[in-house]
C-alpha cells in the first residue's frame, strides 16, 4: 500500500472538551487534516455539540455549522445546493454525525440525501451508543453489551444495525469503514472520497473510554483489536456493489477484543462463543460479497 | 399582466418573481400544486434555482436552514401535519436568524383526518419566532410573498405567508402578475448582513451558556418589535411600484361603528359583503381584517377600534381549553389600554365547514342584541 503522508497542519485547536483518550478527538483531528481548509463541517447534535467548546469560543479552524439532531443529511443538502447556486464548487461539504444521528434519529434524512446522491461526505462517528447523554443504547450498540438502558441483568438483546449494508443499498458511489488505529488507511479513504462526486459515507469506529468502560490510554489499541478480531473489518464499497476487503493477517479471537472492555465484563464463555460465531458469519458474508 | 390563477399558482409566481435560489419541499394536500407548479417553472430553466425534493417536511426546513446560512434566498411550502412535523426546525430558523419565507396553506390537523381549511396548524406555531401574515385573496398572496422577502431580510426573521385551503389555494381569481423587471426594482438580490465565507471560518448555531443565551432571545424580541415599522416602509415602497397596499390590519365599513367584526383570511371577504349589506339596512357596524398575526399588531388594532363598544371576533381555529386564538390575543393586546370593549369570541368553520354570510350575520346580530356574551366561547354553526 502506498504510504500516505499525514499533514502537519492542525484544524482542531487546543482546548476542546473531549474526554481523556476520546477516540473521536483523534478521529476528528485526522479527518480535518485530510479535508484541508476549504470545508464546511455540519454537526448534527452529538458529543460534538459540546466538544468544540461554548460560544464565543470554538476549537475548530474550519467553518462549522451545528445542525438539528435529525438533520445531518438534509442540512448538508441545503448547504451544497446554496454553494452550487453561488458557483462555489471548491468548498467541500462534510457531515460528522454520531451513531445516534446516523443509525437512529437521522437515518431518514441521510437515506433521503443518499437516494438523491447529494454531493457530500458523511462521516458516522460510531461510538456505539448515546455517549453524550451518558451511555444509553442505540441501534449501533453491539449485541449483549451493557449500557445504562441495557443493564447487566438485561444486556442488549439485538445485534448492531448493519449501516454499511444500508448505505450500500442506496447505491452511493463510495462507502468505507475506518478506525484511528490505521491513520494512513483513514487518510487514504478520505482522499479517495474527496475525489468522488455524490454521497460518500465513512463509517468510523470511535472508542469511548467512559462508555465502553475502558482505560483512556487504550483507544488506539482497542480500535486495532476491533479490526483484527473482525468485529469491525476494514473495507470499501464502490457503487454499492464492488466490495474490497482488507484482509487482516494477525487475526485474534473476539475474546481478545471483548475482555478489555467493562461493557462486556458480564459475558459468560458461551455468550462470547455466540458473539464469535456471529462475527465469523458476518465475515463470511462480507467475503461472499467481495467475491461477487 | 392579468391572469386568472389559483392561490397556489399565485404562490409559485411570487416565488419565481422573487428569484428564489433554493426551494426545498415535500408534498402535502392542499399545498401540493405549489410544489408541482414550481417544479414545472424551475425545470423550464427560467431561473438559477435548485429544487431539493426532500423526503420529509422536517428535512425541507432543515435543508433551507443550511441553504439560508450560506446566504441564498430560500422557499418552502407546507400544510397541517407537515407544518407540525417541521416544528423543531421552525424554532431553529428563527433562532439562527434566517430570512426564510414559507407558505402554509391552512388545513386542519387530525384526527379525525381532514384536509380542509382551519387555522389551527399555523396558529399553533405562534411561539416559534416566525412572522405570520394571513392573506385574503390571490393577489394579496402574490404581493405578500414579494414583501415577505423584503421584511425577512431586513429584520432577519423568517416569515410564514398563510392562505386558506381550497378557498384560496384551489380557487381561481384574476391576479395582476408584475413583470420580473418591476419586481427586480422593488426586491433587490439578497445581501446577507453577515456573509458566509468558508475561507474565513466561523461557527454557526453552536452551544452557548446561560451567560449569553438570554441576550440572543432578547434580540429576537427586539427584531419582532421592528416589524411594524419595517413593514410600513416596505409597503410604502411596494405601493409606489404596484399601487396596492394591505397594512397589518385594515378597517372597512362604517366610520363610527359601535360594533366591529374582526376576521382573518378569506372570512374577511365574506364579512365585507355582510357588513356592507347591514350598513345599507342602517346597522352601525364595521369590520377589521387582521393580516399580521405575529408580531400581533396590538397598537394598530387599539387605534382602529377606538370608540367601539363591542368586538366580535370570528376564529377559524381552536385552542382547546381556551377558545379562539385571535380572540385570546386580542384580549391580551387590549388589556393594558384604556378602551375595554366587550369581546364576543366566536368559533366557526373548523375543518373547512363553510362560514356563510348567514353565519356572519348571525354573529353580528348576537353581538348587537347582547350586552355581554353568554358564554366564553360562542359556537357559530355548531350542530348541537
Amino acid at each position: 500500500m502506498k504510504k500516505i503522508p499525514i499533514p502537519i497542519e492542525e484544524n482542531l485547536g487546543r482546548g476542546h472538551l473531549a474526554c481523556a483518550g476520546c477516540g473521536a478527538a483523534i478521529g476528528m483531528r485526522l479527518v480535518l487534516k485530510a479535508l484541508g481548509e476549504r470545508v464546511v463541517m455540519v454537526f448534527p447534535a452529538s458529543c460534538w455539540s459540546i466538544i468544540p467548546g461554548f460560544w464565543p469560543y470554538s476549537s475548530f479552524r474550519v467553518t462549522a455549522i451545528h445542525a438539528g439532531f435529525v438533520t445531518g443529511g438534509a442540512t448538508a443538502s441545503g448547504i451544497r445546493a446554496a454553494l452550487d447556486v453561488k458557483g462555489d464548487d471548491e468548498t467541500l461539504v462534510v457531515v460528522w454525525g454520531g451513531d445516534g444521528g446516523t443509525f437512529d434519529i437521522g437515518l431518514q434524512a441521510l437515506s433521503g440525501a443518499a437516494e438523491r446522491n447529494e454531493d457530500f461526505i458523511y462521516i458516522c462517528n460510531d461510538n456505539e451508543g448515546y455517549m453524550n447523554t451518558g451511555t444509553q443504547r442505540s441501534s449501533a450498540t453491539p449485541l449483549m453489551a451493557w449500557t445504562t438502558t441495557t443493564p447487566v441483568a438485561q444486556p442488549k438483546e439485538n445485534p448492531k444495525k448493519d449501516i454499511m449494508a444500508i448505505m450500500a443499498d442506496h447505491q452511493i458511489p463510495y462507502a468505507a469503514t475506518a478506525t484511528i488505529a490505521y491513520p494512513e488507511d483513514l487518510l487514504r479513504k478520505m482522499e479517495k472520497a474527496k475525489g468522488i462526486r455524490g454521497t460518500r459515507f465513512i463509517h468510523l469506529l470511535s472508542p469511548c473510554p467512559p462508555g465502553w468502560r475502558i482505560p483512556s490510554e487504550i483507544c488506539v489499541k482497542i480500535s486495532r483489536l476491533a479490526v483484527r478480531s473482525r468485529v469491525f473489518p476494514l473495507y470499501e464499497i464502490e457503487k454499492g456493489r464492488i466490495y474490497t476487503l482488507q484482509e487482516e493477517k494477525r487475526v485474534v479471537p473476539v475474546k481478545e477484543y471483548l475482555k478489555l472492555q467493562g461493557r462486556f465484563g458480564h459475558l459468560s464463555n458461551s455468550q462470547i462463543e455466540e458473539i464469535q460465531r456471529r462475527v465469523d458469519e458476518s465475515w463470511d458474508r462480507l467475503q461472499r460479497k467481495a467475491r461477487c | 399582466m392579468k391572469k386568472v390563477i389559483t392561490g397556489n399558482q399565485a404562490v409559485a409566481y411570487g416565488v419565481i418573481l422573487s428569484r428564489v435560489e433554493v426551494v426545498s419541499a415535500y408534498p402535502i394536500t392542499p399545498q401540493t400544486t405549489i410544489v408541482e407548479e414550481l417544479s414545472e417553472l424551475i425545470a423550464n430553466g427560467r431561473l438559477n434555482t435548485r429544487f431539493l425534493k426532500v423526503e420529509s417536511e422536517h428535512s425541507a426546513m432543515a435543508a433551507l436552514i443550511g441553504a439560508s446560512t450560506v446566504g441564498v434566498r430560500c422557499f418552502t411550502a407546507t400544510s397541517s401535519h407537515g407544518l407540525a412535523y417541521m416544528h423543531e426546525m421552525l424554532h431553529w430558523a428563527s433562532g439562527a436568524r434566517l430570512p426564510i419565507v414559507m407558505v402554509n396553506v391552512n388545513r386542519a390537523i387530525g384526527p379525525p383526518w381532514n384536509i380542509w381549511s382551519d387555522q389551527s396548524d399555523s396558529l399553533s406555531q405562534r411561539d416559534t419566532g416566525w412572522i405570520q401574515l394571513y392573506c385574503e385573496n390571490n393577489q394579496e398572496v402574490l404581493d405578500t410573498i414579494l414583501q415577505a422577502y423584503r421584511i425577512a431580510e431586513i429584520v432577519r426573521l423568517p416569515v410564514m405567508v398563510v392562505l386558506d385551503a381550497f378557498v384560496l389555494s384551489h380557487t381561481s381569481e384574476p391576479v395582476d402578475i408584475p413583470s420580473m423587471e418591476e419586481v427586480d426594482r422593488f426586491l433587490p438580490p439578497f445581501c446577507p448582513s453577515y456573509p458566509f465565507e468558508p475561507e474565513e471560518p466561523k461557527a454557526y448555531s453552536v452551544i452557548t451558556t446561560p451567560e449569553y443565551f438570554f441576550e440572543f432571545r432578547y434580540k429576537i424580541q427586539k427584531a419582532m418589535e421592528e416589524v411594524s415599522e419595517v413593514s410600513r416602509k416596505v409597503e410604502d415602497e411596494f405601493y409606489v411600484h404596484f399601487k396596492r397596499r394591505y397594512g397589518a390590519i385594515e378597517r372597512y365599513g362604517g366610520e363610527k361603528a359601535d360594533l366591529l367584526l374582526l376576521t382573518s383570511g378569506t372570512v374577511t371577504s365574506t364579512s365585507r359583503l355582510v357588513v356592507k349589506k347591514l350598513i345599507e339596512q342602517g346597522i352601525n357596524v364595521a369590520g377589521v381584517k387582521i393580516k399580521r398575526f405575529r408580531p400581533f399588531p396590538a397598537k394598530e388594532i387599539s387605534e382602529a377600534i377606538k370608540g367601539a363598544e363591542k368586538l366580535a371576533v370570528i376564529d377559524r381555529n381552536l385552542s382547546p381549553g381556551v377558545g379562539g386564538i385571535f380572540a385570546q390575543e386580542l384580549r391580551a393586546a387590549l388589556y393594558p389600554g384604556e378602551e375595554k370593549p366587550v369581546i364576543f369570541g366566536f368559533i366557526s368553520g373548523l375543518g373547512g365547514r363553510d362560514i356563510t354570510p348567514e353565519l356572519i350575520e348571525e354573529a353580528i346580530h348576537y353581538a348587537l342584541s347582547h350586552s355581554q356574551p353568554e358564554e366564553e366561547i360562542l359556537w357559530l354553526g355548531l350542530k348541537k
